[in-house]
């Protein structure tokens, strides 16, 4: 039962509370027993106390407090866009956010989606329980 | 203060004197009667009321070809396709008629949720649709002698003028054919809103 993801200069968190509610932060340096300083390509570099961060499987190598420019070459180098929405945690987060930008038509067009997929998935079925008991 | 507000520049501007423009000449008002009649306790005048009665200011998300749900009546859950808004403030609204039953019929802003899909409204005429047509048509009251009033009221309902029928054949044969273009569209015209146990209104894109 040991811990997996540390706080370490590098560590990618997400936001979970407050302005940047939802972002993904890389920790630049460590303030106190509380707070780390935190800074994204499209933020302010400042401070956030940890329980605002949620930490993530991905770590990036860059050294304490770096500058803007190096830190954007640090997340590109290390592919961290595409290894976040590759993860099942990034996919389910961008489902949730594709689900409440529907609209009433797309959510129409979804349900009618549904019943038809059901209606396939059952005409197979079907089919399956026939081959068994025939 | 003189100096700070370069009172001093737009004197120099205009010759050392401070630009003046000339009274206008009051005319002279017709001389009045004294009143012949002082009421014992003054009256007090009702105050000047300069406002104009304007159609109900319209929501920015509903425009021409907005899809609008209905909430309350007889078409409450309905999905429909706004033309016009009248000038009492009132939206003119239609089914199409082919397609849910909803005839040319006019809705109140408060009593509809605006959707974000839009249908191309571009060959439609909605010109000659105001107010007045939807009135109702008032008859001349015929008088009634003391046997009638025993008798059951007959309610004549006139059948629906052909006239009306042939307006809603009119406006919906362009709207239906815009309407077929978009997949799934009509489909979902004819069917009506509900709100099911997952859903929060609060939460919810229209």
């Amino acid at each position: 039962m040991p811990f997996k993801r540390y706080v370490e200069i590098g560590r990618i968190a997400l936001v979970n509370y407050g302005k940047d509610y939802g972002k993904l932060v890389v920790i630049v340096d460590v303030i106190d027993q509380n707070r780390a300083l935190v800074d994204a390509p499209d933020m302010v570099r400042g401070q956030m106390n940890f329980k605002r961060l949620t930490l993530t499987d991905i770590k990036i190598d860059i050294k304490r407090v770096p500058n803007k420019k190096t830190l954007i070459a640090a997340l590109e180098a290390a592919d961290v866009k595409n290894k976040w929405e590759s993860s099942s945690w990034g996919r389910k987060l961008i489902v949730q956010k594709k689900r409440a930008s529907l609209n009433d038509f797309d959510r129409f067009k979804i349900m009618l989606a549904k019943i038809k997929k059901a209606g396939v998935v059952r005409q197979e079925l079907a089919k399956l329980k026939k081959e068994t008991t025939a | 203060m003189y100096h700070k507000r370069g009172l001093w520049a737009i004197k120099a501007k205009n010759g050392g004197a401070f630009p003046k423009h000339e009274k206008k000449a009051i005319a002279a008002a017709p001389t009045e009667k004294p009143p012949k009649f002082y009421p014992a306790d003054d009256v007090k005048k009702p105050l000047v009321n300069k406002r104009k009665a304007r159609p109900t200011k319209l929501r920015a998300s509903i425009t021409p070809g907005t899809v609008l749900i209905i909430l309350a009546g007889r078409f409450k859950g309905k999905r429909v396709v706004f033309l016009k808004q009248l000038t009492s403030g009132l939206l003119l609204v239609t089914g199409p008629f082919k397609i849910n039953g909803v005839p040319l019929r006019r809705v109140n802003q408060s009593y509809v949720i605006a959707t974000s899909t839009k249908v191309d409204i571009s060959g439609v005429n909605v010109e000659k649709f105001d107010d007045k047509y939807f009135g109702k048509k008032v008859e001349k009251k015929k008088k009634k002698g003391e046997g009638e009033f025993f008798e059951a009221e007959k309610e004549e309902k006139s059948p629906l003028p052909q006239e009306k029928k042939d307006d809603q054949k009119s406006v919906d044969a362009a709207l239906i054919q815009s309407i077929e273009a978009v997949p799934d569209l009509k489909c979902y015209l004819g069917a009506r809103f509900s709100l099911k146990a997952v859903m929060k209104p609060h939460e919810l894109v229209f």
